[in-house]
């Protein structure tokens, strides 16, 4: 990055109260109230939010893609953990 | 380390299965390139677009129209930049992609090479140059690139008040007088060929879209989206009273669609090449507001920078 680029910031959006923050995408801002304002202006032109955050893009951890299998690998073979795994009787109706 | 040649096999039954690809996922050199081409080329498009508009900002008729206006080069601007950080997350930085535009590296849209003469061409940019690119855009939607693909839906949500704000302009010119009429049919004349443009050169002579649909970057060809475009326009023309300016532009039984007249080749590669009527005046202007604004930017990196440092002082002494 040169001398006077600007950092880059994730935005993320709460649409409604009740809902969770959601990725919108990036902008580009001097310092984080810049980056708020500039993130109303893109990512909120038609009343999409109620709140944003904004993270340096930098301070996110993400994990590596090539990982992905051994990752996630302990949840792949426990189906017991899914209601559907158990065998109960028709009249039971909604359990 | 798995060779190349895996990698993109594997690669390739993931688009084949209709997985999106994402930033951080391996992908072929090639792939990244186009899309940075392609992203970077369409914000351009965006950028430079708000040019021809804004010529008329100042000069909508009405109040309505103004803010109408407005809003819409606004959505340009919003446009452009959900685009850049889409080809930002390929490693792109916003630095060079400007740059590269403005040394005239990274070509745009030809069609905002065409001058804005009069109030009507408001409304036939927004309903055929929008038009046009809603076609491309909606198509984008399901791009194989998962950054892309979700500006894209930002965008087409956003799109459609720009089509129909240019439509009504059209309709109520076309309800008025004889002069207003006319007025509109010029524009229309004027703004038709350049639209069909926009889809780029025939199937036959363009060289990168075989690959691109292998991709699923793109899922249709040019001459596709081009046909899609003229069959949806023609009855909205035929709504409006105007006609478009092509004796060959027939309805066709057979085939259900329409055939039209030889696209003027010769000037698509013109402009595209820099010699269209305002290919310099737009790069001058984007060089301008780009120079005009950099004491704004070193200003507020100047700010930042004081800001943190007596945050710091404070966090040391406290």
């Amino acid at each position: 990055m040169k001398k006077n680029d600007w950092p880059l910031w994730e935005v993320f959006i709460r649409s409604k109260n009740g809902l969770s923050h959601k990725h919108a995408g990036s902008i580009h801002a001097a310092d984080a109230d810049m980056a708020i304002e500039n993130a109303r202006d893109v990512y909120t032109r038609r009343q999409e939010g109620v709140s944003i955050w904004v993270v340096p893009s930098t301070s996110i951890v993400a994990s590596n893609p090539d990982e992905q299998t051994e990752l996630f690998d302990p949840a792949e073979n426990k189906i017991y953990r899914h209601p559907t795994f158990y065998n109960l009787p028709e009249e039971l109706n909604h359990m | 380390m798995e060779s190349n040649y895996n990698l993109e096999t594997r690669f390739q039954e993931r688009i084949d299965r209709e997985e999106k690809i994402e930033a951080r996922d391996w992908m072929p050199d090639k792939y990244r390139k186009t899309l940075i081409r392609q992203i970077s080329q369409h914000a351009h498009s965006e950028i430079v677009g708000m040019l021809p508009e804004g010529n008329w900002i100042t000069r909508a008729p009405t109040l309505r129209r103004k803010a109408a206006l407005l809003a819409k080069v606004q959505d340009e601007a919003g446009h452009g930049l959900y685009l850049y950080s889409a080809a930002e997350t390929l490693g792109a930085t916003r630095e060079q992609m400007i740059e590269d535009l403005h040394t005239g590296k990274a070509k745009y849209s030809s069609i905002f090479n065409y001058p804005t003469l009069a109030w009507a061409d408001m409304g036939a940019i927004g309903w055929l140059v929008d038009g046009a690119a809603i076609m491309n855009q909606v198509m984008l939607t399901r791009t194989s690139y998962g950054p892309y693909a979700r500006a894209m839906v930002r965008i087409c949500k956003e799109e459609s008040f720009h089509q129909r704000q240019g439509y009504e302009i059209l309709l109520t010119l076309c309800r008025g007088s004889e002069a207003q009429k006319a007025m509109a049919q010029d524009a229309v004349n004027r703004f038709w060929w350049p639209s069909l443009m926009m889809f780029g050169p025939s199937d036959k002579e363009s060289t990168n879209s075989a690959q691109s649909m292998k991709w699923k970057i793109k899922r249709k060809s040019n001459d596709e989206l081009r046909q899609q475009f003229i069959d949806a326009t023609v009855p909205q023309a035929e709504i409006l009273g105007v006609t478009l300016p092509d004796p060959e532009l027939k309805w066709d039984e057979e085939s259900q669609h329409y055939n039209f007249g030889e696209i003027d080749w010769d000037e698509f590669w013109r402009v595209v090449k820099g010699h269209g009527p305002c290919n310099e005046d737009r790069l001058k202007a984007r060089i301008s507001a780009h120079e005009k604004g950099a004491w704004v930017r070193e200003a507020a990196v100047a700010y930042a920078a004081k800001q943190k440092e007596i945050a710091d002082q404070k966090a040391i002494s406290a």
